[in-house]
């Protein structure tokens, strides 16, 4: 990995949560790629990389066999399943796979390690890249400011898939990272979280701040920090909801934003950013999910 | 597996590989990511309340703790990100410093 | 002992997917090879067999969760087609790579495009690259044979390869025909409890990592080890029809000749236009003319050597495709045998037909003139198009 990269600190913060033994799939991804060089592996844990798009798809495997083989009393301890995926493997390509095994309702965890860009390639463009960001497929330059369109929101979508518990956290505050996962871990059934974690290369920052500008992330409630659990939601809030130019100006994949000419740009973002916190914060007044 | 062998030592061919493409955990361990570094966390043990802040958020897992308190890093594989420097909230003086990777002082156990 | 019954190919391969009664079945339906998993399905409904079914939201999902299934030593079936075999072909190289034992009814359905459900052999031939065994079956009870030898084949320690069976689509997938079953307890037996291997994935106190990343110093050494695989896998698929052999009294090989040992002019072709070609052969034979067939059992491996042998004494041969491979030069199964009998001093002059792409029929007259095209074989041209309005 990258030094400071914020993937590693996702999988160990989660696994360190789950009591019993647990079974990891990753996309590709640079998580992946970076854990497992043959013949090197860092994970002491059992773990299959299958291909990109299916994570979902390949623990579901995994478990369906799980289930036989405890069916037949070949296995008796609980293992928890674990799928990690960048957002590439998870919002785009793989958002297929993932929604198939949610929907089936198989016991697993998917864990989106989300650095909004298809980072191991080189920083291209995903649906979870905000608006504005700069990647390499959807650049600034002199017509065009960076993305164009704002993300998709997969975790309001993996709600809408009525499973029992669904997450979208930072790293950088490892007691509610932990608690979820934790929290996530003593449930059966299909769970989601969606993890923000910067990445020093693709946001162009100092590896130290990754924790920081997660927080800082929370704070500008540009990445709510929140559970659904039985479509019932809780949003974290922040002690002091930060204006969102504290963010962007920390990382280079916003540097253009703050050319002469952009102030209108600016100013939508920070309209968008309200309206969809406002629009998260009635979704938990209205207690129960519409989609339960 | 033991004709595994690791580093620039003569690789294995086909026919004593493992079948498929498995490898036994951990074999990273033998990796070192540690001469990536140009800066190093050194730490006083002296100031250190070992909340364990660092070695939670160290993303090469180079915190080594034992029974609860922390011990030392392992320079084997830290990078030298500096996360652990940030995150440690000792005041006045943090528990964790970056050095200049040349003048580090050793603070393993 | 043996049962008869009338089953169509899908249901024979279903039968024969119920008992063996894998783990984990992972599937997706596709014309022609939807009933299969939907027959199966019911038999999970009914309790009729232990598998989890996994009813996956695409091919590519199937083989997918195939993969990760199979990698904790369950024993793994699934089946499809056409574009559906087409999804997969991202994944099956690495359930070969993986050296998993996974089994797959494939019914033999044209590739898109254009759309066409029915019958050629251009799915599973574009997946010839792909590590994967493959065995063309002439008819159902050939599909429900090899269907059960395949997880034997599949699972031996020498081999350690995916398997594909592979019926024709509609022709055979859906004619009922009349085969004998074997008794659920002796499918029992010859398939073994279990794949006998240890738990993988979920050995949590032997934990491995799968499917690493290989650089250019390893990639070259593990494909290597699954060509070696391939070709250990001629002897255990012949092993394995002895054993079926003895048991059940139905003899396979890596393929079968008909009336090719004194024949002077042969054709060699895979699937059901071998059921239709040995028509053919009876009244060419009634007739005085020395004409025989190779039918291939065993795509891949590709046992050159013996079928050079098999076929070293005819004067004139012509090789069947029901596929083409856009070579400009011929088809696929053309293009192998060529290229196995290119060393022998003395070999027949071998010409190609394509024919019967789309599920365009294939006649007794049109493979009457295949015999007859090989008469005077000299004035023929090399790859001919098999009944195409020109």
């Amino acid at each position: 990995m990258c030094s400071g990269c914020g993937a590693p600190i996702v999988v160990r913060q989660v696994l360190l949560a789950s009591k019993d033994p647990v079974v990891v799939v990753a996309a590709t991804g640079c998580l992946e790629v970076s854990t497992t060089i043959f013949p090197y592996t860092a994970w002491n844990v059992p773990f299959l990389h299958n291909a990109f798009e299916n994570a979902g798809a390949t623990l579901s495997g995994i478990e369906a066999a799980y289930q036989n083989f405890k069916k037949k009393g070949k296995i008796n301890q609980h293992i928890n399943f674990v799928a990690f995926g960048g957002d590439g493997g998870t919002y785009d390509i793989g958002l297929q796979s993932l929604s198939g095994a949610m929907e089936r309702g198989h016991d697993m965890l998917y864990v989106c390690y989300n650095n909004e860009a298809y980072m191991n390639t080189g920083v291209q463009r995903s649906g979870a890249t905000p608006i504005g960001a700069n990647t390499t497929t959807e650049p600034a330059g002199k017509v065009q400011q960076g993305k164009v369109q704002w993300r998709k929101d997969l975790t309001e979508i993996m709600a809408a898939h009525s499973i029992p518990y669904v997450a979208q956290a930072i790293i950088g505050n490892w007691v509610d990272l932990t608690r979820k996962a934790e929290k996530a871990f003593s449930i059966r059934g299909p769970k989601f979280m969606n993890v923000l974690q910067p990445c020093r290369l693709g946001w162009g920052y100092k590896p130290e701040d990754t924790l920081e500008l997660a927080r800082l992330a929370f704070d500008t409630c540009i990445w709510p920090v929140y559970e659904v659990e039985n479509g019932v939601y809780k949003v974290s809030k922040p002690k002091e909801k930060k204006p969102m130019i504290e963010y962007l100006k920390t990382q280079d994949r916003f540097r253009h934003l703050f050319k002469p000419g952009n102030e209108k740009l600016l100013e939508d973002i920070q309209a968008g950013v309200d309206k969809r916190w406002e629009a998260l914060l009635a979704k938990e007044s209205l207690k129960q999910s519409p989609s339960t | 597996m033991n004709n595994m062998k690791t580093g620039s030592e003569a690789k294995p061919g086909w026919k004593s590989l493992p079948e498929g493409d498995i490898v036994p955990a951990g074999t990273a361990a033998q990796f070192k990511t540690g001469d990536w570094r140009s800066e190093r966390p050194v730490w006083y043990p002296e100031r250190c309340i070992h909340c364990l802040f660092c070695w939670i958020s160290c993303p090469d897992s180079s915190i080594i703790v034992k029974d609860q308190k922390m011990t030392g890093i392992d320079y084997d594989h830290c990078k030298g990100c500096g996360i652990c420097v940030k995150e440690c909230p000792v005041k006045p003086n943090k528990a964790l410093e970056m050095k200049p990777e040349r003048e580090g002082e050793a603070c393993q156990r | 002992m043996s049962k008869v019954a009338a089953r169509t190919g899908n249901e024979a391969m279903a039968e024969a997917m119920r008992q063996i009664n894998p783990d984990v079945v992972a599937a997706y339906p596709i014309t022609p090879a939807t009933e299969i998993v939907m027959i199966f399905a019911k038999y999970v409904a009914d309790g009729l067999v232990d598998t989890n079914f996994v009813a996956v939201e695409s091919e590519h999902s199937a083989m997918s969760a195939c993969v990760g299934a199979s990698s904790t030593g369950a024993r793994v079936m699934t089946g499809t087609s056409s574009q559906g075999l087409a999804l997969m072909y991202e994944i099956l190289p690495i359930a070969s790579a993986l050296r998993l034992p996974i089994v797959m009814c494939d019914v033999n359905r044209a590739i898109s495009g254009p759309i066409n459900i029915h019958c050629d052999h251009s799915d599973t031939m574009a997946a010839r690259d792909f590590g994967w065994i493959q065995i063309f079956s002439e008819n159902s009870q050939e599909a429900y044979d090899s269907l059960i030898q395949a997880i034997r084949i599949a699972e031996d320690p020498r081999v350690h390869l995916p398997v594909m069976v592979t019926t024709d689509g509609f022709i055979i997938s859906h004619c009922l025909d009349r085969i004998e079953i074997v008794e659920d307890s002796e499918v029992k037996d010859f398939v073994g409890k279990d794949r006998k291997s240890k738990n993988g994935l979920l050995d949590i106190n032997n934990p491995v990592s799968v499917g690493l990343l290989d650089l250019q110093d390893y990639y070259f050494e593990h494909r290597v080890s699954v060509a070696q695989a391939m070709k250990d896998s001629k002897k255990v698929i012949i092993e394995v029809a002895d054993e079926f052999g003895k048991k059940f009294g139905r003899k396979y090989g890596l393929f079968e000749g008909y009336k090719l040992d004194d024949a002077e002019i042969a054709i060699v072709a895979l699937g059901s236009t071998c059921g239709t070609a040995k028509a053919v052969i009876d009244e060419l034979r009634s007739k005085g003319v020395k004409a025989g067939m190779l039918k291939i059992r065993s795509f891949r491996p590709f046992p050159a050597e013996e079928i050079s042998a098999a076929l070293s004494k005819c004067k004139a041969v012509a090789v069947l495709d029901r596929s083409d491979s856009w070579s400009a030069q011929g088809g696929q199964v053309f293009t192998e045998v060529r290229s196995a009998m290119f060393d022998m001093a003395n070999r027949p002059k071998l010409i190609n037909f394509i024919y019967g792409l789309g599920g365009r029929e294939i006649d007794l007259p049109l493979i009457r003139s295949v015999f007859d095209s090989l008469k005077n074989v000299e004035k023929q041209p090399l790859v001919q198009y098999l009944g195409v309005r020109e």
